[in-house]
């Protein structure tokens, strides 16, 4: 029964993790053009460190460093007295009252706490290519736009959010269906940071490590198991197609690009 | 045990070559750097074999999708489906357990179920498949004008093929397919991630990464260096294609040349 239950843990991690990466990646991009110095240099170190290195890398290591880093600052908070290093040689030491999850707490606090890392490494890593794609199409937006604003006496938030903003997502959509993708296709990775989701179970199933000392009345069935999350992968993939389609076709609608235009002469 | 002494021992560890056992504690920066680049070999076989095999079986698909006759078409249509449109980590287990299977059907696929032919198999179909898009689109955007000159000097057939629509069709393609050798890279390291075994500790540059972060808590040196070793190959990547790339533009005049970016915010 867990196994269809891991089905949910991935559709629940994608529906969280996309509206959180993308909130991190328009904070990125907003970062990134501001006209504040050290703001702006935030918003472009977070999109140029993120890129350019394979991200699972990046999902091996933000999870135990946001982990070490959240139980840092608990132990700087509540064990102000504590004298031993919090590195020891190979070890990673803090009290116990600043363990995260305490020691003590139930089985479903620790499954909990470790998907919540899970979805804030996502969030951070395609936040960081969110932010990139939406400051793309910032940028695309047309400058004579931008400028007629300031002609009406628009402040430069007012221009921001009453004009570059409901138009941008026109330009942000192919890239932000792309990253979309990829999203999906990186799920599986969950697997990797001991969640337990429909890999983790594909894998039990079929056998353990030692496949004569399990009695299943079948053979080695994994095969198929794997089969089936590629067909569910595939299917998935299919349909977020579709429905980025047709989002695609109403945002074009009456805008200066060419697939609006070419929905106008096709109209007349 | 001085440095060179490390190298010595550790440096080709990835081919089961010098030291058997692995450092187990009190790791120096010396053995973290030697062993992660010792797995960089790994990668690099990988990406190297994946991409030569690929550009073929990529041609061969573009043409195909490209193709009037729905036979060719729709199987080239759905080649490049499924293979882009499921996770390539799912790819990598369903393929392991499949040659398991078929292992113990007959025994002369077993040298498939290790990491050196059967990764390299998936990985050759994949980016033979996102290559294979590339190609399509760039097929299809070739000018009229080029084919039409074509016909007029009387090619057609091979020599056309060879003569005018290959070269524009590489042409046009480069730069995203640059963009795709640097990802086939990065996805090289999710071999021993997935079903793949590292037969005596022999893995990647990820592998032995993740073994030293495992083993002495602290992600904070063995994944940057990682990282670094990641751009210094992404760098040398792009210098290559580069190369191909002025050749390819050589006959253009001078301003319409476009010189290879560094794009690492474009995703696969």
């Amino acid at each position: 029964m867990s196994m269809y239950y891991a089905f949910g843990t991935v559709l629940l991690l994608l529906g969280i993790t996309a509206p959180v990466a993308l909130s991190f990646g328009f904070a990125g991009a907003s970062a990134a053009r501001s006209h504040i110095a050290p703001l702006r240099w935030i918003g472009q170190t977070y999109i140029a460190i993120v890129r350019g290195i394979p991200d699972i890398a990046f999902f091996l290591f933000f999870v135990i460093a946001l982990d070490q880093g959240f139980e840092f600052i608990r132990h700087k908070i509540k064990c102000p007295d504590w004298d031993e290093p919090i590195r020891q040689g190979n070890d990673f030491v803090v009290c116990t009252a600043a363990k995260l999850p305490l020691g003590n707490a139930p089985q479903w606090v620790h499954e909990t706490y470790g998907f919540a890392l899970a979805v804030l490494t996502f969030s951070i890593v395609f936040g960081a290519f969110a932010a990139n794609v939406l400051l793309g199409a910032m940028r695309a937006v047309p400058l004579g736009q931008l400028e007629t604003a300031q002609a009406y006496g628009m402040t430069r938030r007012q221009t921001f959010w009453r004009i570059l903003v409901p138009q941008m997502w026109v330009y942000a959509l192919p890239g932000l269906s792309n990253l979309w993708m990829v999203l999906i296709k990186a799920t599986p990775l969950l697997f990797l940071l001991g969640v337990e989701d429909i890999v983790y179970w594909a894998r039990e199933l079929g056998g353990s490590k030692r496949p004569q000392f399990t009695d299943y009345p079948h053979p080695d069935w994994r095969m198929w198991y794997f089969l089936a999350l590629l067909v569910f992968y595939l299917a998935f993939t299919k349909v977020s197609e579709v429905v980025l389609n047709r989002i695609m076709a109403r945002l074009s609608k009456g805008q200066a690009t060419a697939a609006g235009e070419a929905q106008r002469k096709a109209a007349a | 045990m001085s440095c060179w002494e490390t190298i010595i021992d550790y440096g080709l560890r990835s081919q089961g070559i010098g030291e058997r056992l692995l450092p187990r504690s009190d790791f120096t920066l010396c053995q973290q750097f030697t062993l992660i680049g010792s797995g960089m070999i790994w990668n690099i076989y990988f990406g190297i074999v994946a991409l030569c095999t690929g550009f073929f079986l990529a041609t061969a698909v573009a043409l195909g999708k490209a193709s009037h006759s729905v036979y060719l078409r729709k199987p080239a249509e759905w080649f490049i489906f499924v293979f882009r449109g499921s996770p390539l980590f799912i790819q990598f287990f369903f393929a392991y357990f499949l040659f398991l299977s078929l292992k113990s059907q007959f025994p002369i696929f077993s040298p498939l179920t290790s990491a050196w032919a059967g990764a390299l198999v998936v990985l050759f179909l994949n980016t033979a498949a996102y290559s294979g898009e590339i190609f399509y689109g760039a097929l299809l955007s070739i000018p009229k004008g080029e084919i039409e000159a074509a016909d007029a000097y009387g090619l057609s057939g091979w020599a056309r093929f060879r003569r005018v629509i290959w070269p524009t069709m590489l042409r046009l393609a480069w730069p995203a397919y640059t963009n795709e050798a640097i990802f086939l890279f990065h996805a090289t390291t999710l071999v021993f991630f997935s079903g793949f075994p590292a037969f005596q500790q022999r893995g990647d540059a990820l592998y032995y990464a993740n073994y030293f972060a495992d083993k002495s808590f602290n992600p904070f040196i063995p994944y940057p260096i990682l990282a670094g070793y990641f751009i210094v190959l992404t760098l040398i990547v792009i210098g290559l294609f580069g190369l191909v790339n002025t050749r390819l533009n050589r006959h253009l005049p001078q301003a319409r040349r476009k010189k290879l970016r560094i794009r690492p915010q474009i995703l696969r």
